[in-house]
Parts: C-alpha cells; structure tokens; sequence
C-alpha cells in the first residue's frame, strides 16, 4: 500500500521504518495504522494481534519464552480534523522478552484539530521484560491542532521488567501525557522520558506509579525542554506499600517566555521504603554555551548542541 | 602575536572595583607565557578577556594586528584562541568522544580521539563514551577539559587557566612535561597558562606577575623566580 509523503516521513521519524513511499514491512509482528484504518498488519508464531471490535484497537498476545521479537503498532494521522480514541493491550506472556515500538505522528495541513489518544495497557506476567518505545511527533502549517494524549498502564507481576523510553520530540500542540503504573515482587520499572515543547504548545506529564510489592524499584528520569512561549507541567506520584525502592527526577531547561511547573510527590506507606526525588528547572547554563563557543561553534550551534544532548 | 593595550576591567560593586587597570603586553608568537600572582589579582579575568568570554571595559585586543576587541568567543575560538576551564564544564548527554569532536570541527576517528585522551593521562576504551557529567571526578573532568583544548587542531594560542587545579590523580609533572611537549613540538603555537605552580613558572620563556590587577613585574623565570625570592 502506498504512503503519502507525509505518512512516511512520519513513520521514519517515530518508528525508524524506511523513508521511501511505499509500505515496508519491519521483521516482526506488526500492526501501521493510518488515518484510523491498519495499512498493513501481521502476526508471527509467538505474537498474535487480533483486532477489537469497531477498529477501536488492538489485542495484542505475547507468547510465554517469546525471546528477543518486536511488535511495531505506530499511528500516523494526515487527515485533519480527524479524532480517534485506540485502546491497545498488550498481554504478555512469563519468561517473554520483547520490545514494542509504538508512536504517533500527526501531519495537519487543515483547520481542524487531529487528535490521537493512544490507551495501551500492559499486562506483564512473571520474569516477563519488556521495553517500550513511544515517540510523538507532529508537523504541518495548518491551523487545526496537533493533538496527543497518551495514556500508558503497566501490571507488572512478581519479577517482571519494563523500560520505556517516551519521547515527544516536537510539533505536538497539546498533550496530556498519564502513566501508571502498580509493581509486584521485585518488579522492575525503568522509565525515560524526553519532552520538547515550543510556540504555545502545553505538555502535561503526569505519573502515578506504585510499589506494591516487595522489593520493586522504580526509576523515573524526564528530561524537557520548553521554548517560545510554551507551558509545561510534570506531576508526578511515587508510592510505596512495601520495603521497596523508588527515584524520580526531574530536569527542565526552560528557554524564552516559556513556563515549568514541577510537583513532584513521595507517599511511603512503610518504614521500609526507600524514596527519592530530585528536580531542577533553569536556563541554558552561560557556562556550557561558553564552551562550546570556545570550541568554535555559534551561539546558536552551541543551544541546539545542549538541548540535543539533553534529550537523548 | 597577541597584544593588549590598556586592558581595564572594573565591576559594580558596593564601591566600584576594578579587577584589571590598565594592562598593556604583547605576547610574542611561539611562546609559553605563564602569568601568575595572589588570588583576586585578575588573573583568569584577563584569560577570560583575551578568549572574550568577559569583555574589557576599556582597552583594545589584537590578534596578529587586527583588532578584535569586539569579536565574540566564536569568531575568536575560529581565529585559532583555545581556552580551556578553571572549573571544567559538564554536560548531559554529551559524550567525551562527542566533545573532542566538537573541538576538531570534524569527526575524529575513535583511534585518533584515543591518542588524545592518552596524552592527557585517559584510557580511550574507558572514557570515550562517557557522558560528561557528575559521576566523573574532578580530575577526570579537568583532564577532559584539558583534552578539548589539544583536540583543536587549527588552534594557534592555547590558554590554560589554573591547568593544576583539581588534577589531583594525575602528576603536576606530567602535566608539566605535556606543556613542554606542545611547546616544544609546535613551536608556531602560543601557550599562556595561569598558574600558582612554581613547576608551571619554571617552564615559562615569559612570566607575567599580576598584582591587584596591574603587571607588578614580568621576565623569564629566572629573573622573576630571584625576584619574588622563591628560588633557593
């Protein structure tokens, strides 16, 4: 099936698919929807993806032992004015270790908003890992929003690991950004987050992660960026029922007119928990622009450089 | 050759103070000056002001004649001054290997930014991927930053502000033998290093003694070391 441009940039940008126009399957399970329709979907041996009724999503099966496989589920919306609500499960078998490339792009050239609210619950069962990449990324001179809200739910059981990787790299207008997440015996939970935001873009990030069971761990490290005239808000929860080990943090450069609101939160419900947070917001550091300078780059070289490093 | 003429520094402050009055010097090319004097005496001021990190109240700067008083740090930096940090920057994100990359203006080859790491005491297979951030030591940072500098392939005057600090697993004499290895390998490159270190003076053609932000003094090491009665 063929792509427009548009589609395809969007699908190299958030899920490292080739940029010619025409549909290439990745290896692996896959599922590349388009404008509220699947373009192209496939199940291998060990994951089987079947569709829930009304197109309104995915069920999406993991085999126990599955090694080393990928599902690829990406969105890309070029229709403006089109507004979907997907719901994504993914249940995913003991001993399965997998990684799950999702992301959304949204090319609006109309005057209508596009709206994607992506709702993926994850169903990890013991000794199961997985790591989860979700970019959002959007572009287009029209005058309708951009619009994402993605909502990720983890139930990890007694030894099972998450690292997700959740990036929105730019172009988005407004986003409501919700996680949560409840750990079970030793269940780990590693979380990265990069947010750009600039014009009069809103970003909202919100966590609510819970330490359930005995010597879980959960780290949670965003990093952002607000430029122009953009506004920010990262709030974040990190309870603990059990002996049991939990760190966020989080970093912000804020640049121009731009506004940052972090309110970090603690809730240790035991003695036994151990919990940490830390959050900085600030400038562009003068120090680290003068060095690259002194390297010989441009003022404005050296800006990209930092903030290029800062959200990888 | 660099030259300053009538170089003033001065801040607001409960009264106004002034850091440097009326520095004039000419640093020949080829050389290795050291310029030295008590803490608060103007010494990285004046480094900050030759690399236009800070900028002179009054006075001018000239670089092979042109005057370039005006002239940002990039367009310095792209004249061929290289600066490297008293208090080495870090980064997130960024990697070692990254840096030196920046520095070169062009992607080094892992064996070649290796090589550099080595003359500053670092093993590549170790550092190169690195991220420049807190969880390196002081020491390592300010060897890194050292790296950067030597990493600059087209620069011409080489200015090391307070080199020695913070280099506190790695030998002053090293350090030192380092200095007298660009020096004495390139001999069309100019070196000035701040320094308290009587090593650092004793390698010096050129010493310059700042004293509350005028040259009390200047010569070679050994007239400046009889001078100040350090020599024994």
């Amino acid at each position: 099936m063929n792509l427009t441009p548009e589609e395809s940039h969007i699908f190299c940008t958030v899920a490292n698919t080739p940029t010619d126009n025409n549909f290439t399957a990745p290896a692996g399970a896959y599922n590349f929807r388009v404008n509220g329709k699947s373009i192209g979907r496939h199940s291998t041996k060990n994951i089987n993806i079947v569709p829930k009724p009304d197109n309104q999503g995915l069920d999406i099966f993991i085999a126990p032992n599955t090694k080393n496989e990928t599902v690829h589920i990406p969105v890309a919306i070029s229709a403006t004015g089109l507004k979907e609500t997907v719901y994504n499960d993914f249940h995913i078998g003991e001993n399965a270790k997998v990684t799950i490339i999702a992301g959304c792009g949204i090319y609006n050239c109309g005057g209508a908003d596009s709206v994607h609210d992506g709702i993926h619950r994850f169903y990890v069962a013991k000794n199961a890992k997985i790591k989860y990449i979700e970019k959002h990324y959007g572009f287009g001179q029209g005058r309708g929003g951009k619009i994402l809200n993605p909502t990720t739910e983890l139930h990890l059981a007694d030894n099972s690991e998450a690292y997700l990787e959740l990036e929105q790299i730019k172009g988005v207008d407004s986003t409501i950004r919700n996680t949560v997440a409840d750990l079970s015996q030793n269940a780990k939970l590693i979380v990265k987050e990069r947010l750009m935001t600039h014009g009069r873009q809103t970003a909202e990030s919100i966590y609510d992660i819970t330490l359930n069971g005995r010597n879980s761990t959960a780290d949670l490290a965003s990093r952002s960026v607000a430029q122009d005239y953009s506004s920010q808000t990262f709030k974040s929860i990190l309870s603990a029922t059990q002996k049991s080990r939990g760190h966020s943090e989080c970093d912000a450069i804020i640049m121009d007119h731009a506004k940052v609101l972090a309110m970090p939160a603690l809730d240790a419900k035991t003695k036994d928990a151990e919990l940490i947070h830390e959050a900085a917001i600030g400038k562009l550091a003068s120090d680290q622009l003068a060095k690259l300078m002194t390297l010989g780059l441009t003022r404005k070289q050296a800006e990209s450089q930092i903030i290029n490093g800062f959200l990888k | 050759m660099l030259e300053l003429k009538n170089i003033s520094f001065t801040v607001k402050g409960g009264s106004r103070t002034k850091i440097l009055d009326q520095i004039s010097f000419a640093f020949q090319p080829g050389t290795l000056t050291v310029v030295t004097g008590p803490n608060g005496s103007g010494k990285s001021t004046l480094a900050q002001i030759i690399m236009g990190i800070k900028n002179p109240t009054k006075g001018q700067i000239f670089l092979n004649g042109k005057d370039i008083t005006k002239d940002d740090i990039t367009t310095r930096a792209k004249a061929g001054i290289s600066f490297s940090f008293q208090q080495p920057v870090k980064f997130k994100g960024l990697t070692v290997y990254e840096l030196l990359n920046i520095a070169n203006g062009e992607l080094f080859s892992p064996e070649e930014a290796g090589n550099i790491l080595k003359q500053v005491g670092l093993e590549p297979t170790e550092y190169l991927s690195r991220e420049i951030n807190q969880k390196l030591s002081g020491g390592e940072l300010k060897r890194i930053e050292i790296a950067s500098v030597l990493a600059r392939k087209d620069a011409k005057l080489l200015i090391f502000d307070e080199p020695e600090a913070g280099i506190d697993l790695w030998s002053f004499q090293d350090l030192t033998k380092l200095f007298q290895k660009i020096h004495r390998q390139h001999p069309d490159k100019s070196l000035i290093i701040i320094s308290h270190q009587e090593k650092i003076l004793k390698i010096a053609d050129e010493i310059i003694v700042l004293e509350k932000g005028q040259i009390k003094s200047h010569g070679t090491p050994a007239e400046i070391l009889a001078k100040i009665g350090e020599i024994k």
